[in-house]
């Protein structure tokens, strides 16, 4: 410590040490994850939806009206919005039922952004994982739902270039969904006393 | 750097005390009230010696333990571990003391649940800049001195309680830290498991020389206490020197310590 002449290092902690924690944090509560992933799951799958009910109905030769694009954009951005509000509200849950495990890394001589750190690890990995699921069902239902309406021809205006460039949106908005949903529980996590390790109640 | 133990550099200039508290308080709002956990504790540690905290539940055991291992601040007074007043520390400064200097056991034994009991007793040391490689090897040395040399894969849901205390323990030694703090170590251990854990704490405070400061109301601690502090109502009722307690002992065992 300074008093004692000594300088205290900026330690880090290695991803690959963060990455692991944060993915067996995932795996053990498994439940847990898929109530915050579920949120990233239903807003994908819309989004994934809409965009590819609109590339079957261009594909199909069918007129489309300019104005529905506008309400069908609206509509994704406020189901993104309100996924983000049930993420941050299921991380926010599972930071309040980790409460001794964040005061006894304190206590072990995690600093404040360690746990940052562990917290948007796994929500990524939540979000990666979800998107795809997503983006899989969203895909999946529109496909589904048009070949019962107007059978096989259906397959014909499907583009699988840009069924893949949904994949690809889809993970990085996704993924962003749910890193930005953690913010705040994050930071709830990180002013987490140490003394909560000693906590027996609850 | 990190790999070198760092407890005699303190240790060759410090004094002979390596906790003092001075008239410690501390207060706690209950909604409108206030409670006072503490009140006014006075109380030199000396270096190397097995201090056990005895006193019933809500005394303020824990209070005194979160305010010693610089978990919380107290409402008045000041703790100086080493001749440094804890006040006077930022965030970085603290999580550093609670890293080297401090190990912590608790009655819950507050292993992380996702992590194997290797991965448990490595965590401090990657807090504390040790490569991987490094930390394994001086987690599985630790965990085989706590008896667990075959456990080291296991996650704490598959190990009894005394498994669990005794992975915390090696856990709370990964640094070399100079003074072990428990809570209630025994709290939630049968008898003979209770008394393994005691045993094995005082072998580590004989033979590495780590000062051990035990909160507790089992009277089992009395044996292997240097010195007992009794506290009730927040106050230090009276402190016992183990002299006095060996003659009890001896006359009740006729075994000479
Ligand atoms: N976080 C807290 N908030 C309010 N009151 C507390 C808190 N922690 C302890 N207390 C009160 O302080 C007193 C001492 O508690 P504690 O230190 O836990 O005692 P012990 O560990 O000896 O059982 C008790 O009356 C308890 O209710
Ligand atoms: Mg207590």
């Amino acid at each position: 410590m300074k008093k004692d002449g000594r300088q205290v290092e900026r330690l880090q902690l290695p991803f690959r040490v963060a990455f692991h924690i944060s993915m067996q944090s995932v795996r053990i509560r498994f439940w847990r994850s898929v109530i915050t992933a579920a949120g990233t799951v239903l807003g994908i799958a819309f989004l994934v939806s809409v965009l590819t009910a609109m590339m079957i109905q261009r594909n199909s030769g069918a007129i489309t009206d300019p104005s529905e694009r506008y309400r069908m954009t609206w509509l994704v951005i406020m189901s993104l919005l309100v996924c983000l509000v049930g993420i941050t509200n299921a991380m926010l849950m599972s930071v309040t039922e980790r409460y001794k495990e964040i005061g006894t890394m304190k206590c072990l001589g995690a600093y404040d952004i360690f746990i940052v750190e562990l917290f948007f690890i796994e929500s990524a990995l939540v979000g990666l994982i979800a998107s795809v699921i997503g983006w899989f069902l969203g895909v999946f239902a529109v496909v589904l739902l048009k070949l019962f309406g107007e059978g096989f021809k259906v397959f014909g205006w499907v583009s699988p270039g840009e069924v893949f460039l949904y994949l690809i949106l889809s993970i990085v908005i996704g993924t962003l969904l749910s890193v930005i949903a953690t913010i705040i529980p994050a930071q709830v996590a990180a002013r987490m006393p140490a003394a909560a390790a000693l906590r027996v109640e609850v | 750097m990190a790999v070198q133990p760092q407890t005699n550099q303190t240790t060759a200039t410090g004094t002979e005390y390596i906790v003092r508290c001075k008239d410690v308080v501390k207060e706690y709002m209950m909604g409108t009230q206030i409670v006072r956990a503490l009140n006014g504790v006075t109380l030199d540690i000396v270096r190397g010696e097995y201090l056990s905290i005895m006193g019933p539940s809500g005394s303020g055991k824990s209070t005194l333990f979160n305010m010693i291992g610089g978990l919380d601040k107290p409402t008045g007074g000041s703790v100086f571990i080493n001749d440094v007043d804890m006040a006077q520390l930022d965030a970085q400064e603290l999580a550093f003391l609670r890293c080297r200097t401090i190990g912590y056991i608790f009655q819950t034994f507050n292993l992380i649940p996702v992590m194997t009991a290797l991965e448990n007793v490595m965590l401090p040391m990657i807090f504390g800049g040790l490569s991987t490689d490094e930390a394994i090897d001086r987690g599985i040395e630790l965990l085989k001195l706590v008896g667990l040399g075959e456990r080291l894969h296991h996650k704490p849901s598959e190990l009894s309680g005394g498994q669990q205390q005794r992975v915390a323990i090696a856990r709370a030694l990964a640094n070399n830290p100079q003074i072990i703090l428990a809570d209630e170590p025994t709290g939630n251990l049968d008898l003979r498991t209770g008394k393994e854990i005691i045993e094995l704490l005082r072998q580590l405070n004989k033979e590495q020389g780590v000062t051990i400061i035990s909160a507790t109301h089992d009277l089992k601690m009395v044996d292997v206490s240097d010195r007992i502090v009794w506290i009730r109502d927040g106050r230090i009722d009276r402190v016992e020197e183990r002299a006095a307690v060996e003659v009890r002992v001896g006359d009740v065992e006729g075994t000479p310590g």
